[in-house]
């Protein structure tokens, strides 16, 4: 099994899904896991694509997307990953306040600093409001006080606000 | 809120028959995303089906709810059981509902959800948290409404939803809402 990572970025117009997945399709790649926002109004989306052709094959079929140089496509062999099934907690952590430099570094810093995975984050500035939300693995055995109480020093220096809440699954 | 007494003072045995474990199926297949046909709740086999549902919700740990689609079945018959789960408020215990569905519903509230049938995801859904749900139990087939609330409300839209052919992902809270299960039961 050959898995490919495509990203395509650059000018938002309909139809740049359409165009691309009928190329991914055309070639008999399946699309698996992806992706795709607005940053800033620029389309942003990352494809995880298994299948037989290569990627140079792969980038000549998504050409026509890159032709008016609106558009940027990459394609790159990548190997399968596993999800480990770990044994920690998920958290959603939520950072908003007026916008400057750093909040973003700071805040993740003390989920690194315990050993934390980031696996989902988004960050959006409306005007000069700045929000951050992100899914939080923490390792077993973390002393989650302690990074509430870190979490709450770093922001309050910052002038922003925190939360870090169990993102729990209501089992139905 | 006020508790149906008659939906309370239900319990499986009043089937009459033991119920026996079903296999539970998993999407993609199907029955789960087609809508459950009406049924006879009088019937013997509605009634078997109840108490097999009980009975597999039984052996099943973490499982507050089973809807037939879940074990195969394209019928409209679900059980919940929330009485036990540190969520509940007011609860009925344990019941089986025939041709349920939702009468009417209020104030709104997000929860992720997870699901037997879909294992390896869970998704964000705002769904009302307080409920009026009508039914038949199986069996006697009567009629019964009911008021439910909190993770009751919740356990009864979902199960009354498998009914209907639609999984907690058909009610996603966006694209960005559904996420890979990190730890597995």
């Amino acid at each position: 099994m050959t898995l490919h990572a495509i990203t395509v970025l650059g000018h938002d117009r309909p139809g740049i899904i359409a165009e691309t997945t009928d190329k991914i399709a055309g070639l008999g790649l399946n699309l698996e896991d992806s992706t795709m926002t607005l940053l800033r109004g620029h389309f942003a989306m990352m494809l995880v694509c298994e299948g037989p052709a290569d990627d140079a094959e792969i980038e000549q079929a998504l050409a026509p997307l890159t032709a008016d140089g609106s558009l940027t496509v990459t394609v790159r062999e990548v190997p399968a990953e596993r999800a480990e099934a770990g044994d920690g907690s998920s958290w959603v952590l939520s950072v908003h306040g007026g916008d400057r430099p750093g909040i973003v570094s700071a805040v993740v810093a003390v989920i690194a600093g315990v050993g934390g995975n980031i696996t989902d984050l988004t960050t959006r500035l409306a005007s000069d409001f700045y929000l951050l939300v992100a899914e939080v693995d923490l390792p077993s055995g973390t002393d989650v006080a302690a990074v509430e109480s870190e979490l709450s020093r770093v922001a309050a220096d910052l002038g922003v606000g925190v939360t870090l809440r169990a993102a729990e699954t209501d089992e139905l | 809120m006020s508790v149906n007494t008659r939906v309370l003072e239900w319990t499986e045995t009043d089937l009459g028959v033991a119920g026996e474990q079903r296999e539970v199926v998993r999407a993609p297949a199907s029955v789960l995303a087609t809508p459950g046909e009406r049924v006879d709740p009088t019937s013997p086999d509605v009634v078997r089906l109840a108490a097999d549902l009980v009975a597999t919700m039984r052996v099943s740990p973490g499982c507050v709810g089973l809807a037939a689609p879940q074990v195969g079945v394209g019928a409209k018959v679900f059980c919940v059981d929330v009485s036990e789960h540190p969520k509940t408020r007011e609860h009925h215990g344990t019941f089986v509902l025939c041709n349920a569905e939702v009468v009417s519903g209020s104030r709104n509230e997000k929860a992720r959800e997870g699901c037997m049938s879909v294992p390896d995801l869970t998704g964000d859904v705002k769904r009302p948290s307080r409920i009026v749900v009508r039914g038949q139990l199986p069996g006697t087939g009567e009629e019964v409404e009911l008021e439910a609330e909190a993770f009751e409300a919740r356990a009864l839209q979902h199960e009354i939803d498998h009914c209907d052919g639609l999984l907690f992902l058909d009610r996603a809270a966006g694209a960005h809402a559904v996420y890979a299960r990190k730890t597995y039961l």
